[in-house]
């Protein structure tokens, strides 16, 4: 086993169990190692298939199913957008085009320089501030087509600067 | 009145006083909140107001649904005034704290008083967007800090679980709500003790009640809404609803990524623990109760109810068969209810006011109010609790202000993609469920999003489909071919490349899935597109036969997921066979290999 292995082991198996929900399923699990790691190596499908006491089989085909999941080590920034149909009718067809070639992308994915994950949500809630997109978690509503991508660099500038 | 409730209520009006004493600064912070700017707001106020010698407390609270105001910053102060400032950023936080330090009202950006003395400032409750609103489920919302239980109780929280438990019997608890006709908010407006009856006649020790905060609908905000802005209602509700059946646990299911309803409804989980609000012996009766929280990954489906059994079972959120029922085997294979945030958030104050109160609100069928969210190209966003009874004209002129800019509504997005959409003339159909069903529009889950002359109804058609396409869950092949089929014909149809044939084509596929899909998602799926061609034909035929879309937007760009792993009609190749890359990179594969080794 390799020491990268066995360091995503360890840390998938604290994220299993430190879970703070009451009943511990193989959803329960995935979401668990998930937020730790933020994907989902084989290594930590195999922990969660131990841990749960099912198969890697099982625990592959409920990973699979969720679109949240992702199975190849993120970039340390991640930038979502709503393409609901709130934001739709409010511009966010053009907008999001702009970021995504913003970003070197034609689609949804990772940037071309690995810095940025730039993912689309089905909607991320906050509708009445459409058109809305997400910068490390953070929402920002009423976006300015034309603004979007200055907006999203500054917050990406200002939460890496408050991590230094 | 249990001596339990006595000693909550009394610690609760000393925590008030606590609160009222000094200036008590509350600052919307829930998603709509967030998105406006709120963080900054409230990081920004503590400095302010120690900088100006201020004594002060400060509460996050949720959304009061004026999303159009956020960021909003709310004073009350120790002589009773009560005021609201609408877009509020740190610079006019400044102001206004500069002016409240020397004892004056800052007059820009008002909003409302709750109460004030100075009769210039108008409440809030005669601002045109809460005028006609009736708010049982919504009555906390914005005003009590969601995670603070004194709050709650101060404001008349748990007195229907007291009452229930203490002087009413389960069957008298189920009385009481047929007597308030309360029907499911979810989405099939069934009369909840009906449902609860089904419940309650098992004798089985386990029993579930399942709260369904999935909440996938685009448009649709309000269920995050009240566990964001009053998670107390909801678990109060839900304790009445456990007594009244007779069931032994709750769920309350929420999808993972909206922390703030997330951490905010396990915080107040934490709270009704602490207190003895939850656990064993709840008020001092002999009634035991638990709740937890569940979580779901991103899938729409997962908000169907014995999908959402699934999911809470940790396993793929596909709908099961029925028969057997939710109420005969349910989660875990005991017997389950599920009922919706909204559906639940009524209880307290049905059993606390009685069920004919709530049936004194509304129309004869479709009894107490409706719980709206209003996006999209409109004056004044939010969300709304209004009597039924009144007609979405009320609604989307009178409360949200009308279309954006004083353009003309072209189109409406009721209850969630599913729901499909409705044209800008039919305003007068009056809220009410069975009403709304023979209009052909459907409630749903209270999502209305409001379009202007600028949107394209064949472009809109095919972000719903895209939508519906992306999240079928692939078990009825009817809906998971059909939505992929469906999407590639709309998509042409933008492309100003559709064929004669597309609309009779659509029709066909329609019609399969609707009658081979197991739940919903299949069955109305077709409705975004037979909605859009009954009402919007016109527009349909230019893009066919003219091939011109008037409002240019089929020309701009769209922006869908493109790969999933159901996606691969793009690829050109059938849809089953087709596996997305995210499975099948070499990457992946070897990484795999060097594990099972």
């Amino acid at each position: 086993m390799t020491i990268e292995g066995q360091a995503i082991r360890s840390k998938a198996k604290t994220a299993l169990s430190n879970q703070s929900f009451k009943t511990v399923t193989v959803l329960s699990s995935l979401l668990a190692v998930h937020d730790s790691l933020g994907y989902l190596p084989a290594e930590a499908i195999d922990e969660v298939a131990k841990y749960t006491k099912t198969t890697a089989n099982d625990v592959w085909a409920v990973a699979s199913f969720y679109t949240n999941f992702r199975f190849t080590d993120p970039p340390p920034d991640t930038v979502e957008l709503c393409w609901g149909p709130s934001c739709h009718i409010r511009g966010a067809m053009p907008m999001l085009q702009k970021v995504f070639e913003h970003f070197g992308l034609e689609q949804e994915g990772d940037s071309p320089d690995k810095k940025v994950q730039v993912r689309l949500n089905t909607c991320l809630g906050a509708c009445s501030q459409a058109p809305v997109i997400s910068v490390n978690h953070r929402l920002v509503g009423n976006l300015d087509p034309d603004d979007a991508c200055s907006t999203i660099d500054g917050l990406l500038q200002k939460h890496n600067r408050g991590k230094h | 009145m249990s001596k339990d409730y006595k000693e909550l209520t009394a610690k609760a009006v000393q925590h008030l006083a606590s609160l009222e004493a000094v200036a008590w600064l509350r600052v919307g912070t829930a998603i709509c909140g967030q998105a406006a700017g709120a963080t900054n707001l409230l990081q920004a106020i503590p400095s302010l107001a120690e900088k100006r010698n201020l004594p002060f407390v400060l509460s996050e609270v949720g959304c009061m649904g004026l999303c159009y105001a956020e960021p909003i910053l709310d004073i009350q102060t120790p002589d009773g005034d009560r005021i609201l400032y609408k877009n509020v950023d740190p610079a006019l936080a400044e102001k206004i704290l500069d002016s409240l330090a020397k004892g004056k009202t800052h007059k820009d950006n008002l909003l409302g008083a709750v109460t004030c003395k100075d009769k210039a400032i108008p409440l809030l409750k005669n601002i045109p967007m809460m005028k006609q609103q009736t708010r049982v489920a919504l009555r906390n919302a914005g005003h009590i800090d969601p995670i603070d239980i004194f709050q709650y109780v101060a404001s008349g929280g748990f007195k229907g679980l007291s009452k229930a438990l203490n002087t009413m019997s389960a069957s008298e608890v189920i009385e009481e709500v047929t007597k308030s006709g309360l029907r499911g908010r979810g989405g099939a407006a069934f009369p909840t003790a009906t449902k609860w009856s089904f419940l309650a006649r098992s004798d089985k020790k386990t029993k579930y009640i399942l709260c369904n905060c999935e909440e996938g609908d685009p448009g649709a905000f309000n269920d995050k809404g009240i566990l964001e802005s009053d998670p107390f209602t909801l678990i109060e509700g839900m304790i009445i609803a456990g007594y009244a059946t007779g069931s032994s646990n709750g769920v309350i299911f929420i999808r993972h990524g909206h922390a703030g309803p997330i951490e905010r409804t396990e915080k107040a989980l934490e709270a009704c623990y602490e207190q003895g609000i939850l656990g064993s012996n709840i008020l001092g009766t002999d009634f035991s109760y638990d709740i937890e929280v569940s979580l779901t990954g991103e899938s729409y489906v997962a908000g169907e109810e014995t999908a959402l059994m699934e999911a809470v079972e940790g396993k793929r959120a596909m709908p099961r068969f029925r028969p057997p029922f939710p109420a005969q085997a349910g989660l875990w294979q005991q017997p389950s209810n599920i009922n919706n945030v909204k559906t639940l958030a009524y209880v307290p104050e049905i059993v606390a006011k009685g069920g004919d109160w709530f049936a004194g609100i509304g129309t004869e069928k479709s009894k107490g109010t409706a719980i709206i969210c209003l996006s999209g190209d409109i004056e004044r966003p939010g969300m709304i609790e209004v009597p039924f009874g009144l007609t979405i004209r009320d609604v989307i002129e009178k409360i949200g202000g009308g279309a954006r800019n004083s353009k003309s509504i072209k189109l409406l997005q009721t209850g969630g993609p599913l729901g499909g959409v409705l044209s800008g003339d039919q305003l007068d159909i009056v809220l009410d469920f069975d009403a709304m069903a023979t209009a052909g529009a459907i409630l749903g889950s209270g999502g209305i999003i409001i379009a202007d002359e600028d949107t394209c109804s064949v472009h809109l058609t095919r972000n719903l489909i895209a939508f519906c396409q992306y999240e079928s869950c692939g078990k009825c092949f009817p809906c998971r071919l059909g939505m992929s089929h469906l999407l590639e014909v709309i998509e042409r149809i933008t492309l100003l490349n559709g064929l004669e044939s597309d609309k009779a084509l659509m029709e066909r596929i329609g019609t399969s899935m609707q009658a081979g899909s197991l739940c919903g998602h299949g069955q109305l799926g077709f409705n975004p597109v037979s909605s859009a061609l009954k009402y919007f034909k016109d527009e349909f035929d230019q893009h066919l036969e003219e091939h011109v879309c008037q409002t240019n937007q089929c020309s701009g760009p769209f922006i869908g997921p493109e790969k999933t792993r159901r996606w691969a009609h793009h690829t050109g190749s059938s849809p089953t066979a087709e596996v997305s890359d995210r499975f099948s990179s070499s990457q992946i594969q070897k990484q795999w290999i060097s594990v099972l080794k």
